[in-house]
């Protein structure tokens, strides 16, 4: 793409939405160069901030037209360089599309714009209803980016993720045509194209209409953190809590490097001398959590917890999730820098796993403090090293992959939540046999004929779409093993 | 006809790689008990049947999770989890000598009472393994309850009535059986009550199991299900509740309570009537079943959802087309999907009342990427995919 064909893409722009509103200097579109995983920095050619469905559609069909290649961002909270731009692309900014379209309580229904953050969902619908997904930065993230990657929480365990709570969606398509897929009813005849599209990471097309289930805001929670020795106890505590039939708001561990960094931070008064910190969260109508709670109680003291301390009230509660929440955080305190991995293993792989990360650990002589969504065995391990010193940082990633492949294979995921973008995509051929990725390929030519949006991420390797239909035929490329078509 | 029966993945695989390269259509089936949904399959050659894809794979009790072959009964493999304590909180009718697959059931997005705790279909498949018509067996998700990698193609496959290749394996996340299940019951021949009745609970944090309504010979029904560690103090808060709503109120355990919703599941199907599912809204529960008494029709629906399932009584055809074009036209704007119906009224009618499939062309496109030579059902699904 020259230079002169972006300037007139961009004189394009100025006419849909407003020359104020499209950005080519080099010093505003640095603003836009990474998302919350800074490792990854691309220059945009140009940057434009639309503010309507007709603008979005547009803008799109402009860089369609002229086969320039675009990426769409919210607020770039992600973590995965999912909203990295393309070089000499468009960067399509949606954080002005903020708009709060229909609060309908009546019907457990509240329609969005992409970018309105996740607590102004919350904030809008009261107290007396409940939108569950609560991604760690819900203060900034974007329902848009949270479509986008399938955002979860610390809640999803019991509530499920941004897919389980997405009905409908108005969407602008690679070629600008808007469609609208779902609605506020269930079960609407056709594909289910609102669950293909949620969790695509921007590869096929840009949400600009949102329609969001709620539920009853649950009355009443009960919380605890109960000490352990190790590891193993606590999650062996944590199965049998899951076995028993309860099915708690929130389950949360820390090692011990884990909670002595938090410790440091926010003295929230948990023992530096515990091997494993659990913190459990049960919620629902009042009488429920009652019953459960003492149980959870009962079955922590049965896998030999060191020491509980319940939440007498919500001060209380607030300090024990207050080192659970600085935890990404504190590692500053005991680290100059950190890698965070984001890998899924069945539950009951825990301790296999951990044992293996602390094999990998010494290997590398890097120390890795691990944070647990225990519910749901989301692992977030940290790797601590120092870029200061020659050949920490590479040894850093080279252990974080280890760990990924470690994960995989006790028969889990490379991502559970932060998304595959261009921080994973050379482990998904790890995860995904080559059928499996030419069928993810098929739904993606299916959308995006020409692979203008977002290119160059979640895939591990370029591929093309072929011509359909007709006969299959191997192309001398492909025998070659040089390209690849579906 | 030609009925290919196939024992494992790779030789649906193959079927489907041979069908499309001689252009031979294939009618998709398991259990056979949602033959009759769908519009009529076009110039079927022959049918393959999956059914031989039989048992539960894994079963990782201490994960809660499984996977299992696609033309496993839904009833076998609930036996299996049951034994740990466990289900899959999936409850559709299972049909006729309760031979529905779990296979079957995901690829029609069938769903029944519990959805309304536990969600549907495609929020219960944690992945899929699938035939493909080039001949290869893929994968889609994985068994691990959180999981973001790759597209979901479980998700796009659940409901697609068979049109984009042949799902072999489905891995399920499952949940804990209850320790005591309790249900109140409350009754009204106004339909204004019984909606007054069920939007009063929806809008409680009671978290209870499941929340539908019932329409039969001029009576409502209520009926809230409450499962978990404690029901006596949540029952007496429901029975409050509907009473307050003005419904005469019972409240039902052990058998007498699961034959409650035994009767619900059987009601959203019908042997030689016709059953339409409507699409409508929570608030709306109560001009769906006007809509049912009007026509003379028996209705159940989940309240959360907006879904009703309304079973029109047995007719001749013309009259069958009328009364389906009536309860439409009653209830515009929503979707009314003709499911069960005598294939001489399917004839005549879009049972998918297509107008409210969103992006037609590009659910068009997805069918010609997926089964691009058009053998996989061909003609069954909206707008004749």
């Amino acid at each position: 793409m020259g230079g002169k064909d972006l300037r007139a893409l961009a004189e394009r722009f100025a006419q849909i939405c407003g020359p104020h509103r499209v950005l080519t200097d080099r010093d505003r579109l640095a603003t836009y160069r990474s998302d919350g995983l800074l490792h990854f920095q691309v220059m945009p050619g140009v940057a434009v901030l639309p503010e309507t469905t007709a603008e979005v559609a547009a803008v799109v069909a402009a860089c369609h037209d002229a086969g320039v290649p675009w990426v769409a961002r919210g607020s770039g909270t992600g973590l995965s360089g999912g909203a990295v731009p393309v070089e000499d692309g468009v960067l399509i900014v949606l954080s002005r599309m903020r708009r709060i379209l229909d609060v309908d309580t009546a019907n457990l229904r509240v329609v969005v714009e992409p970018g309105v953050t996740n607590v102004q969902v919350s904030q809008a619908i009261g107290p007396g209803y409940y939108y569950p997904p609560d991604p760690s930065s819900q203060i900034v993230c974007s329902i848009g980016g949270n479509v986008a990657e399938n955002s979860g929480g610390a809640h999803c365990f019991k509530y499920g993720f941004t897919t389980n709570y997405v009905m409908g969606l108005e969407l602008v398509l690679p070629d600008g045509e808007v469609v609208t897929v779902g609605g506020k009813e269930c079960d609407l005849p056709g594909y289910d194209l609102v669950g293909a599209f949620v969790g695509s990471e921007g590869t096929l097309g840009i949400a600009t209409k949102i329609v969001l289930r709620l539920i009853p805001a649950p009355e009443h929670r009960e919380t605890l953190v109960a000490y352990f020795n190790d590891m193993e106890h606590a999650g062996h505590a944590v199965s049998d809590v899951v076995a028993s039939g309860i099915l708690p708001g929130a389950i949360e561990m820390m090692d011990n490097l884990a909670i002595r960094a938090t410790e440091e931070a926010t003295h929230a008064g948990y023992p530096l001398d515990a091997g494993a910190a659990l913190i459990i969260e049960v919620d629902g109508p009042v009488s429920e959590c009652k019953a459960t709670f003492d149980e959870v109680v009962e079955i922590c003291k049965r896998n030999g917890c060191t020491g509980v301390r319940v939440a007498e009230d919500e001060h209380q509660r607030q300090l024990i999730w207050k080192a659970r929440k600085a935890a990404f955080a504190a590692m500053g305190r005991i680290s100059p820098n950190y890698y965070v991995q984001d890998s899924v293993i069945p539950r009951t792989g825990l301790a296999e796993v951990l044992n293996r990360i602390e094999q990998l650990s010494r290997e590398h002589r890097l120390r890795v403090a691990n944070v647990f969504h225990a519910g749901d065995g989301n692992l977030h391990p940290l790797v601590l090293y120092d870029h200061s010193v020659e050949g920490e940082a590479e040894r850093a990633e080279k252990l974080a992959g280890e760990i990924v492949l470690a994960c995989v294979h006790a028969g889990g995921s490379i991502t559970g939540e932060h998304g595959v973008g261009l921080d994973k995509k050379a482990y998904m051929a790890d995860m995904f046999a080559e059928e499996d990725l030419d069928c993810f390929q098929k739904l993606r030519c299916s959308f995006d004929p020409e692979q203008l949006v977002n290119p160059g991420k979640v895939m591990p390797t370029p591929r093309l779409c072929g011509e359909v239909p007709g006969p299959y035929r191997q192309h001398p490329l492909e025998r070659a093993g040089v390209a690849e078509r579906f | 006809m030609e009925i290919l029966r196939v024992s494992t993945a790779q030789d649906a695989a193959d079927a489907l790689a041979d069908a499309a390269q001689h252009g031979r259509p294939l009618r998709l089936r398991a259990g056979g008990t949602k033959s009759s949904w769908g519009n009529p399959v076009e110039d079927v050659w022959g049918v393959l049947d999956l059914s031989g894809l039989n048992g539960v794979i894994e079963h990782n009790e201490g994960d809660l999770t499984a996977i299992v072959r696609a033309g496993t009964r839904l009833v076998e493999a609930q036996e299996v989890f049951a034994r740990a304590g466990q289900m899959l909180a999936l409850d559709p009718y299972p049909g006729e000598g309760a031979a529905a697959t779990i296979g079957g059931i995901v690829a029609t997005g069938d769903s029944g009472p519990l959805r309304h705790r536990f969600a549907a279909a495609r929020d219960l498949v944690l992945g899929i393994r699938f035939a493909t018509t080039d001949g290869k067996v893929a994968r889609s998700g994985s068994k691990v309850i959180k999981n973001v990698a790759g597209y979901d193609l479980g998700k796009l496959f659940t409901g697609s009535f068979g049109t984009l290749g042949a799902i072999t394996e489905v891995i399920l996340r499952l949940h804990p059986l209850p320790r005591a299940r309790v249900t109140a019951l409350g009754r009204d021949s106004d339909v204004g009550r019984i909606e007054a009745g069920a939007r009063a609970l929806l809008a409680k944090p009671l978290e209870l199991e499941a929340l539908d309504v019932a329409w039969r010979d001029g009576v409502g029904e209520v009926l809230a299900r409450i499962a978990g560690a404690e029901s006596e103090e949540r029952t007496r808060r429901t029975v409050a509740a509907l009473e307050e709503a003005g419904l005469d109120t019972v409240v039902a355990e052990g058998d007498d309570e699961a034959a409650l919703w035994e009767r619900q599941r059987a009601s959203q199907r019908s042997d030689d009537g016709i059953v339409v599912r409507v699409s409508a809204r929570p608030a709306e529960i109560g001009r769906v079943l006007a809509a049912a008494r009007s026509a003379r029709a028996a209705a159940v629906g989940r309240v959360a959802f907006g879904l009703v399932w309304l079973a029109l009584p047995a007719m001749d055809t013309a009259d069958a087309v009328a009364a389906i074009d009536h309860v439409r036209a009653r209830l515009r704007p929503y979707a009314c999907v003709v499911l069960d119906a005598p294939e001489s009224v399917r004839a005549k009618v879009d049972v998918w009342h297509s107008e409210h499939a969103g992006a037609p062309a590009l659910m068009r496109r997805v069918k010609e990427r997926f089964d691009p030579r058009r053998v996989c059902n061909p003609g069954i699904f909206v707008g004749g995919i």
